[in-house]
């Protein structure tokens, strides 16, 4: 089973993106499973079923996403080679811009787009760098030279990844970045497999449920401003 | 120079050979320090606990660098040269097959008419993507008579196609001159200032309107903005072949549009319903179902007819400016 992990910030058009790719795929008879990560609610899971896609959903909740991607992973895959999936499909938003989902010697792909700013690259940390396949969206809101210049801001963090312009609505560029899907990594499990990065670390006072504000309240991993 | 001499070079030296570098390392929140200190030893010695912090390894960021490095070093080579360009028909929706085999060369100007969703932006994009026989339409893309290299597809220091789009919207808070400053240094070219003034200019004599170097990008008109990429289009892009989806009427002297991108020896291809550019172009591509349907040349009977249209655009320009200042047009 081909697996990719597909992240970025929020309404950045993953889902979107995701589709066109599928609807080429489903038109080679190929089985895909998608499995949506989100934090409160979701409702790209009907979207996805609409296409006819095995599609699993699921909410953080009052839990750290990533923690919670990185704890369900595993048996998300199984699900997929159990449902003989010839793709399957992860997309989560990264929030923090800290946090990233991708997992070494498996296709990461990240989605960013044209309107999130010229500063916006540089503020994504693992998530967009350490990408193998960066798509940018919402080219067609834009000039050509504000695309290219966003472009080679992108290049700048992540010069290795392969940069992809896509149109999530006319599916523009779609087509070119299923052949990339193709060649994703090939799978049976996830066991022993590393993340690329490591996850912010935490578990303060507040992690365990405090709302107090006041220093005799904070305990654990805390960190100062410097003054 | 290759990355093994580049990691053995003073930090001083290298700001100063090259100085994108400061530019690539803050944008991970590092900042080079000017001193004799050479390369490797500057990133062997950083804090693990500070990269951790910034989102990083120091694998993933000596990584990186080669990778920059090595795009940044390609930029400098000599693109390739394009003599011409071929097209091998595929097949249109229905699944006839298109039957042609056409061959574009620098300076030529081809039109592309059909109504919309007749597969005018696949054609556009099957070129772009140099389609192998591996897009919907089957169709083959040659350059040089040749099958080309895989990397035109994922470069994007050496772009084959340079497309200038029908939207010409800024989001991005900058003036004009700061904007095209930038997209000339991440085009690394050389004497960027020398371009930066030389597009503004060249922009200010397409656009009905003059702007100032600094005008915000957000508040140029339609056709300032048109004339703007038009200018960095035919000033900046190293590539070979353009695309344009279509240049809209809208404050701008499309002839003069046209000429300064044939005056850079580009081949050209341009959807467009607009009969004096369609009459412009050598021929016309008809599309139709998405397949080419038929490829019309320029007759020397429309050619005639091209300065009468031309009377006619400027008729209308005339009016138009007369609106602009507040006059009637009670008298035509």
């Amino acid at each position: 089973m081909h697996f990719l992990t597909v992240s970025g910030p929020p309404s950045s058009g993953k889902t979107s993106v995701i589709l066109r790719v599928i609807e080429a795929l489903q038109a080679k008879q190929q089985k895909i499973g998608v499995v949506k990560y989100d934090c409160l609610m979701t409702e790209d899971d009907l979207r996805y079923a609409k296409k006819g896609v095995l599609v699993k959903k699921g909410l953080s909740g009052s839990q750290c996403p990533d923690h919670y991607f990185v704890s369900n992973i595993e048996a998300c895959v199984k699900w997929g080679v159990e449902n003989d999936c010839d793709f399957l499909i992860s997309e989560s938003a990264g929030l923090c811009n800290r946090c990233s989902p991708h997992i070494k010697d498996i296709t990461a792909v990240c989605v960013i787009d044209n309107l999130s700013g010229i500063n916006t690259p540089r503020k994504i940390g693992p998530m967009l760098k350490s990408a193998d396949i960066v798509v940018i969206t919402k080219g067609d809101i834009v000039s050509q030279a504000e695309r290219e210049v966003f472009a080679s801001r992108v290049k700048q963090v992540n010069p290795g990844a392969v940069i992809m312009n896509i149109n999530g609505i006319t599916g523009q560029g779609a087509f070119e970045l299923t052949t990339l899907f193709e060649e994703a990594s090939d799978i049976e499990t996830l066991k022993g497999m590393r993340l690329r990065f490591s996850m912010p670390s935490a578990l303060c006072s507040y992690c365990l449920g405090e709302t107090r504000i006041g220093d005799e309240y904070q305990t654990g991993n805390v960190r100062k401003m410097e003054s | 120079m290759n990355y093994q001499d580049l990691l053995l070079q003073p930090l001083k030296q290298l700001l100063a050979d090259y100085p994108w570098l400061e530019d690539f390392f803050s944008s991970f929140g590092l900042q080079l320090p000017v001193t004799e200190q050479p390369l490797h030893q500057y990133l062997d010695r950083l804090d693990p606990d500070q990269l951790l912090d910034l989102g990083i390894s120091q694998e993933q960021l000596q990584q990186s660098l080669h990778d920059f490095m090595a795009g940044m070093l390609a930029l400098d080579e000599a693109a390739e040269k394009v003599e011409s360009l071929t097209i091998i028909g595929g097949f249109d929706k229905t699944g006839t097959a298109e039957q042609l085999e056409l061959t574009l060369r620098p300076g030529e100007v081809i039109c592309i008419v059909g109504p919309t969703g007749s597969g005018k932006s696949r054609l556009l994009a099957d070129i772009e993507w140099v389609a192998q026989g591996d897009t919907p339409t089957r169709r083959k893309i040659l350059i040089n008579n040749s099958v080309p290299d895989n990397k035109w597809r994922f470069s994007t220091e050496h772009k084959l196609v340079a497309q200038l789009s029908q939207n010409m919207n800024f989001v991005m808070d900058l003036t004009a001159e700061e904007f095209v400053r930038m997209h000339a240094e991440s085009r690394l070219v050389p004497d960027p200032e020398e371009k930066v003034v030389r597009i503004l200019e060249q922009a200010n004599q397409l656009a009905g309107e003059q702007f100032k170097p600094d005008t915000p990008v957000t508040s140029l008109s339609g056709g300032q903005s048109r004339a703007l990429m038009i200018a960095d289009m035919a000033i900046l892009s190293k590539s070979p072949i353009v695309l344009i989806d279509e240049i809209e009427n809208a404050g701008i002297d499309r002839k003069k549009a046209l000429e300064l991108l044939v005056k850079q020896e580009k081949i050209i291809l341009m959807a467009t319903h607009d009969p004096i550019l369609a009459l412009m172009g050598d021929k016309r591509l008809v599309i139709k179902n998405g397949g080419i349907a038929k490829i019309i040349a320029s007759s020397d009977a429309e050619r005639k007819n091209l300065s009468r249209l031309e009377e006619l655009d400027n008729t209308l320009l005339a009016l138009r400016n007369r609106i602009r200042f507040g006059e009637t047009l009670e008298e035509l």
